[in-house]
């Protein structure tokens, strides 16, 4: 019996027969067209993964003439930062790192990025923040986004000003914490209105929200807010990278033009990101690493196809440790890497990732 | 690095970064983006991720090129042009347009 060399959804090395490939593919998308009620992956885009996966090589790629472009999340950062930003520790500078992603390592796009990756750290320090993206500018050819995360947890209690939700719940005061995520991200949006204004007058090509909605609804709303008057007051072309693949109700009843946003699946919010006048979605679906790769990548395809169809923007999936149905561990392994990769472009039809 | 081998476009080794400004800058999808730059270099689809071709194509036109070559526009220069080329106006070139213009 022919048996499969795969990968779990925390990179345990694993076998599968070809059955076990076959169904661990279907029942992958099955479950993503369950959850987002949209379709399932077709009988010839099934055998494509099946054949991706069979494939004994460790590296696949796209069929030449399909390359997509690549966007990042300031991987940049990951040649001098420490193991908590998946860094390796080398001692670059951040202008040299951009420079060596942009001629060393053929990336398309390249992000500055700060060590502390929320733009509320940001906001007092964004004066550093933009003279080093006018460094970096002088010197690239490529385009540069200025990236971080609304992070609308960093507003709560310790950290921030505001009452924490995640306390107020528990003790039934929902109210309380449905006023408290308000005013947190009435904040958060005028600090990223701040920071991607001065991003801009820097000559930032682009700004990133990376993690969007990571504290669930009240932070997708933030953002989309922070967006719109982004859009319509600078040049800067807007990415948002999402956290996960629904929004999370953590306030339940926040709209954004008529719309609740908890509950949305990414087909769903690339729509809302779009009328708030971004230029760039990327949607998100978790690994879960319980399941075997296989089941991942159809599941994660299986969403971005359908965003990707619904989308009038270019879609640039995030397929990274733990996201796009690659495992999550510290050190993802290229033969996953490539087949997500793959698998997401030739049957998940994104511009980007 | 992965993706760069397995989909990615290339970058300056190729045309990745042109492709990726009419993303950018137009909103467009990757195929209206591609056929856009394929138009204004003069070139197939396909050959937008040629190294070898676009290599050279680059060096002629003169809006960068990945190795280290004296005399090659590089950084803002190579952004003037590419401006020029694609049609587009980019925000460093502006700014440093407005620079030079400026009264001293």
């Amino acid at each position: 019996m022919t048996t499969h060399r795969i990968r779990m959804g925390d990179g345990r090395v694993e076998a599968r027969s070809s059955d076990e490939l076959r169904a661990d593919i279907l029942a992958g998308t099955e479950d993503a067209a369950d959850r987002g009620r949209i379709p399932a992956l077709t009988e010839q885009e099934r055998d494509y993964l099946f054949d991706l996966f069979a494939f004994r090589g460790r590296i696949v790629g796209v069929e030449p003439g399909h390359e997509v472009v690549l966007t990042d999340d300031g991987v940049a950062g990951s040649l001098w930062t420490d193991q908590g930003d998946s860094g390796v520790g080398v001692p670059v500078s951040r202008e040299q790192a951009i420079r060596l992603f942009e001629r060393a390592f053929g990336f398309d796009t390249a992000e500055l990025g700060h060590p502390d990756y929320s733009y509320k750290p940001v906001k007092p320090v964004v004066a550093n923040e933009q003279q080093c993206m006018e460094s970096v500018l002088l010197s690239t050819i490529i385009p540069v986004y200025y990236g971080a995360m609304p992070n609308l947890a960093t507003y709560a209690r310790p950290d921030g000003p505001f009452g924490n939700p995640s306390d107020l719940m528990p003790l039934g005061r929902i109210a309380d914490a449905r006023a408290a995520q308000l005013e947190a991200a009435e904040a958060c949006t005028r600090d990223m209105i701040y920071v991607g204004k001065k991003m801009a007058a820097a000559g930032a090509d682009g700004l990133n929200f990376d993690t969007t909605a990571s504290a669930g609804d009240a932070e997708f709303l933030a953002t989309l807010q922070a967006i719109e008057e982004l859009a319509a007051s600078t040049h800067l072309s807007i990415q948002v990278g999402m956290a996960a693949e629904f929004v999370l109700g953590m306030h339940g009843e926040v709209e954004f033009r008529g719309e609740r946003l908890a509950g949305l699946y990414p087909h769903q919010q690339v729509k809302l990101v779009e009328k708030a006048g971004a230029s760039v979605f990327g949607p998100v679906v978790n690994t879960n690493t319980r399941k075997s790769g296989p089941w991942n990548v159809a599941r994660a395809v299986t969403f971005v196809k359908a965003c990707s169809e619904a989308a009038s923007i270019p879609i640039h999936a995030n397929v990274g440790m733990g996201v796009g149905g690659v495992p999550m561990c510290e050190t993802p392994p290229v033969d996953a890497v490539t087949r997500a990769s793959a698998a997401m472009v030739e049957i998940g039809r994104v511009d980007g990732l | 690095m992965a993706h760069v081998l397995a989909s990615g476009m290339g970058g300056i080794r190729t045309a990745g970064d042109l492709v990726a400004r009419m993303q950018l800058h137009r909103k467009m999808r990757l195929p209206q983006a591609k056929a856009y730059v394929a138009e204004k270099l003069r070139v197939g689809i396909d050959d937008l991720s040629d190294v070898v071709l676009m290599r050279e194509l680059r060096e002629d036109l003169d809006i960068g090129v990945v190795t280290a070559m004296p005399g090659a526009a590089r950084g803002l220069a190579a952004k003037a042009r590419i401006e020029r080329l694609l049609g587009i106006e980019i925000a460093s070139v502006r700014m440093l347009r407005a620079k030079l213009e400026a009264e001293l």
